[in-house]
């Protein structure tokens, strides 16, 4: 934590700026995910259980390769498998390596009641620090990528950390070293962009006219990118959202609604000592006395 | 030496003072969870998680009780027209201009509508909060719902506690009605005053 500390960009429940003497020097980082090239073998899954001592259940199968079926506080990546047909009579197998996205604009780092339970680095990861979690699931609420796990064993949220413990000492994340293919790659976020508008040059020369970069600006680019083949339809890759934003129910009470609701207790009672001292109380001792 | 009139037995003191208690405990856990600001009365129930896993069964306790006082008191708070007629003049109420004020019944208007505005928040608090009730209730429902039942719940918490803040004041405002929740008792010139109808009724006068 002492080395971290200066690295911090934004942490919920402080109001005043965090320490900033240091973030110039700090490079945000992204992990590319390019789904073209993701051959859908979990390597990923298993290294990030491996790396974080992650040991989720056996499931069932339920008649797709999904497996786990679902994030949990075990399974912090997992596989999204769809087979879609974008032109009549041509399937498509996407393969969609769901988790954090790492938003530069965290939905759940803004709901988040407890001091330092979220934080957000220097370098665009958003962390969750459960020591200081308290289990209220308001983070649930604020991600827009349903992303946010509370677990059944003690009710703190876990999600992917972008192995913020092996960015810290110049490693890349668990999945990208693991994953065969280098459909993950990781780096500098700019180096990221550059990566992969190569990437999608070459897809276009492919006839994937619609290839492209998903870094939704809605959440202020995410530190977690894809290249999708069909750029133009998130929704094919199981429901990733085209435009994804921090829910206006969440902006509405993490804005300036809260201030203003508790100002307006603190003034009700204000009212109340004024009225006493200069209206005064009801009396109703002389009527008493001519009783 | 003035007389009193009994106003309110012992069961209906105990109830009142139950809800009383939760309604304060729920709202210092609230407000800890309702901003940052707040968060350090979270050290109030014992830190931050045990303020989340009391909050909901305080206000558990604060629902079933005050339905039992609800129902006591139910008959005594229907608005008639001359409770209009005292709303009309709230302002000479507040500035301490008595004289020819319709008569009141047990309650006036004012308090007519706390306890209206307590029948219809405290069922709303109970089941927005059902809704992000972690981890027992809250992994049933949609997102979408809990992030509509958090904002509900804040905001009708909100104008319960606005509410209560009234409520309070007006009992310290009203010389000689803190008694009525403490010893049952008000003096007969208070119900006089206050609560002619009530008076009447009570001492046949």
């Amino acid at each position: 934590m002492a080395l971290q500390s200066l690295d911090i960009l934004a942490r919920f429940a402080t109001t005043t700026p965090p320490p900033k003497v240091r973030a110039e020097a700090t490079i945000p980082v992204a992990k590319l995910i390019d789904i073209s090239k993701c051959i859908g073998c979990k390597a990923c899954q298993v290294a990030c259980m491996q790396w974080n001592d992650l040991r989720d259940e056996v499931g069932e199968n339920v008649g797709v390769y999904d497996n786990p079926a679902d994030l949990s506080d075990q399974s912090w990546t997992v596989m999204r498998f769809s087979e879609v047909e974008v032109q009549q009579g041509k399937l498509e197998w996407l393969i969609r390596k769901d988790g954090c996205m790492h938003c530069a604009d965290p939905g759940c780092l803004k709901a988040c009641p407890s001091p330092g339970a979220i934080v957000q680095y220097a370098n665009g990861i958003v962390d969750f620090h459960e020591e200081h979690c308290i289990g209220c699931g308001y983070c649930l609420t604020g991600c827009p990528f349903n992303i946010p796990r509370i677990s059944k064993k003690d009710s703190k949220a876990y999600k992917c950390t972008l192995c913020s413990d092996r960015v810290a000492v110049g490693l890349e994340p668990a999945c990208v070293k693991t994953c065969p293919t280098s459909a993950i790659v990781f780096g500098s976020k700019a180096d990221m962009i550059h990566h992969a508008e190569g990437r999608i040059a070459d897809l276009k020369e492919r006839g994937y006219a619609n290839a492209g970069l998903y870094d939704p600006q809605g959440v202020g680019g995410t530190h977690v990118m894809y290249v999708l083949q069909h750029a133009d339809q998130p929704e094919l890759y199981s429901n990733l959202p085209k435009d994804p934003s921090i829910s206006p129910l969440v902006s509405l009470w993490t804005g300036i609604t809260k201030p203003l609701m508790s100002l307006g207790i603190g003034l009700a009672v204000f009212a109340g000592f004024f009225h006493f001292v200069t209206a005064g109380p009801k009396e109703v001792e002389e009527e008493e006395k001519a009783d | 030496m003035s007389t009193f009139i009994q106003r309110y037995t012992a069961r209906e003191r105990s109830n009142h003072w139950i809800v009383a208690i939760a309604f304060i405990l729920a709202a210092l856990s609230g407000l800890a969870l309702f901003h940052p600001a707040f968060f350090f009365l979270v050290n109030l129930f014992g830190g931050g998680p045990w303020a989340r896993i009391l909050h909901p069964f305080i206000g558990v306790v604060m629902f079933l009780f005050f339905i039992a006082m609800a129902v006591r008191f139910w008959g005594h708070n229907r608005i008639t027209p001359a409770d209009r007629q005292w709303m009309k003049r709230i302002g000479d109420v507040v500035c301490n201009r008595d004289q020819g004020l319709p008569e009141v019944g047990k309650y006036n208007a004012g308090q007519k509508v706390l306890f209206w505005t307590m029948v219809v928040s405290i069922p709303v608090l109970l089941l927005s909060g059902i809704v992000i009730w972690q981890p027992w209730f809250a992994p049933f429902f949609p997102i979408g719902l809990m992030r509509l039942a958090v904002v509900v719940h804040a905001l009708v918490a909100w104008i319960l506690t606005l509410g209560i803040v009234v409520h309070i004041y007006a009992a310290i405002w009203v010389r000689g009605t803190v008694r009525a929740m403490t010893r049952g008792t008000v003096s007969e010139a208070w119900a006089k005053h206050h609560h002619r109808a009530w008076y009447r009724q009570m001492t046949g006068k």
